[in-house]
């Protein structure tokens, strides 16, 4: 049932493809059909697959260190109204600048390596993961805190009992935006300056006319995307299922 | 420990409205006291006033301990929602005074206390498993773990079936002997059968009205026990 789900928006999507080239007499280095790309996907089946291993890599430790920092800043900030007054319209602020603009400049700071695409994974997914985490911090349900005042609790031990667990949720859906934007930050990072990853070869494709080779990579960029986004979600939704069970 | 008295004076009011008072409450040391009233007469935020916990109502007056010292740390409160924590086990739920305050008693202490609620062998599940009436058991043993001189009571066996409730309630007025217990309620038989003294709030005023001559708790079908729940029904009817 699933599989006919999915089968079936693929095959009209294939379709709409086919007949635009068709149509419209694309050649090849425009638009190149399903089956050139198809073809290229299989042939090109190792340096697709190099690449992609980098931009994963990327993306994987860019969303550990992102997830980490913004579980790390929501609760200082929780812990500290004064910081939070302080600290939060400046974290809107940066979300203001188009990360786009920043990534020569970490390009320049952190290197032509793996290293400015991290930070540039991290940048974008930062803000999500902080901003849902710290508003579910600051919306405890009604009740338990006060339960936990009268039981004589100090307030970093009700934020770590009580505030912390209660806001589990806030943090998970932030982590599930995150997963999709990773990506995203990955590759702008490689198209700016890079030697590996599938930004770097969807750009290389592009500059000799290997439309093919382009679409190939996009597609594998677009599978990565959605198996990390289902496995994100998969893992949150388990752990939450476990913890309440 | 000795158990004070306590006393709740003035007036209460929410957003400028008043709620009740001027009023005089005054609950003797050591005694289980109910209070009794309609609904939105003002019980559970006179519980609040004491326990600090009032939120929005403010109190225009004084809520204090009979013997000048301060309530904080000498009260534990069994809210009208259960607030058990979904992702804590039993055990870890009654315990969770215990590690809010940085210490940790015994697992087995938590145990006995369910097994004397009648939830043997339980302490493993987590809450979303429960009843209404087993998670409202799992809150009266977290305030009874609490080990306080003074215990405020919000609709404590409110969710329980007629012969859990007698047992329950038997249970809770042998653990909470010699303390000060405020217990609010709307049930004029709880309040027949348990209180040392009966408050009636209805108008915004506190009335005391005379409990049955024998020591609770008292047998629910006893002569006496019956005829104050009638005298109690009565005087509720006439509130309403």
């Amino acid at each position: 049932m699933t599989a006919l789900r999915l089968f079936l928006p693929v095959m009209l999507a294939l379709a709409l493809w086919q007949g635009a080239v068709t149509l419209l007499a694309m050649p090849p280095f425009i638009l190149p059909d399903p089956l050139r790309v198809a073809g290229t996907l299989w042939t090109s089946r190792a340096l697709l697959a190099d690449h992609a291993m980098v931009t994963l890599t990327e993306v994987l430790a860019g969303l550990a260190l992102g997830a980490g920092l913004g579980w790390i800043s929501a609760v200082g900030l929780a812990l500290s109204p004064g910081a939070a007054r302080l600290l939060r319209p400046l974290l809107v602020f940066s979300q203001a600048v188009p990360v786009f603009a920043l990534a020569p400049i970490l390009t320049l700071w952190f290197g032509y390596g793996i290293g400015s695409k991290i930070a540039m994974t991290l940048l974008i997914i930062y803000f999500p993961v902080t901003s849902a985490f710290f508003d579910a911090l600051m919306r405890p349900p009604a009740g338990w805190e006060a339960m936990a005042r009268v039981m004589g609790g100090s307030p970093a031990r009700i934020l770590w009992h009580i505030r912390i667990p209660a806001a589990l949720p806030g943090f998970l859906s932030g982590l599930r935006l995150a997963a999709v934007y990773a990506p995203i930050g990955a590759v702008l990072g490689e198209w700016v300056g890079a030697s590996r990853g599938l930004g770097y070869l969807m750009l290389l494709a592009n500059g000799r006319a290997k439309t093919d080779l382009m679409f190939a990579a996009l597609l594998v960029l677009a599978v990565l995307t959605l198996a990390l986004h289902r496995a994100v979600d998969r893992g949150c939704l388990a752990l939450e299922a476990r913890r309440l069970r | 420990m000795t158990a004070p008295a306590l006393r709740l004076t003035g007036t209460a009011r929410v957003g400028g409205r008043v709620l009740f008072g001027p009023l005089d409450l005054a609950v003797p040391g050591g005694e289980w006291c109910c209070l009794l009233g309609p609904s939105g007469a003002g019980k559970s935020s006179l519980l609040h006033l004491l326990a600090g916990t009032s939120g929005a109502v403010t109190l225009d007056g004084s809520a204090r301990a009979g013997d000048g010292a301060p309530l904080a740390g000498r009260v534990a409160l069994m809210a009208q929602t259960d607030l058990l924590l979904p992702w804590l086990d039993l055990c870890d739920n009654i315990r969770i005074g215990a590690r809010l305050r940085g210490t940790r008693p015994s697992r087995a202490q938590a145990e006995a206390l369910l097994d004397r609620l009648g939830l043997a062998g339980m302490g493993a599940r987590k809450p979303g498993a429960l009843s209404g009436g087993q998670r409202q058991r799992v809150a009266l043993a977290r305030t009874l773990l609490e080990d306080r001189p003074v215990v405020l009571l919000d609709e404590p066996f409110s969710a329980l079936d007629v012969a859990t409730r007698l047992a329950v309630q038997d249970m809770a007025a042998h653990a909470l002997r010699g303390r000060t217990v405020l217990h609010v309620t709307h049930d004029p038989a709880e309040a027949a059968r348990l209180g040392d003294s009966i408050l009636l709030l209805a108008g915004g005023q506190i009335r005391a009205v005379a409990p049955p001559p024998d020591a609770p708790p008292r047998a629910p079908d006893a002569t006496a026990t019956l005829s104050a729940t009638g005298h109690l029904t009565r005087l509720l009817l006439e509130a309403a």
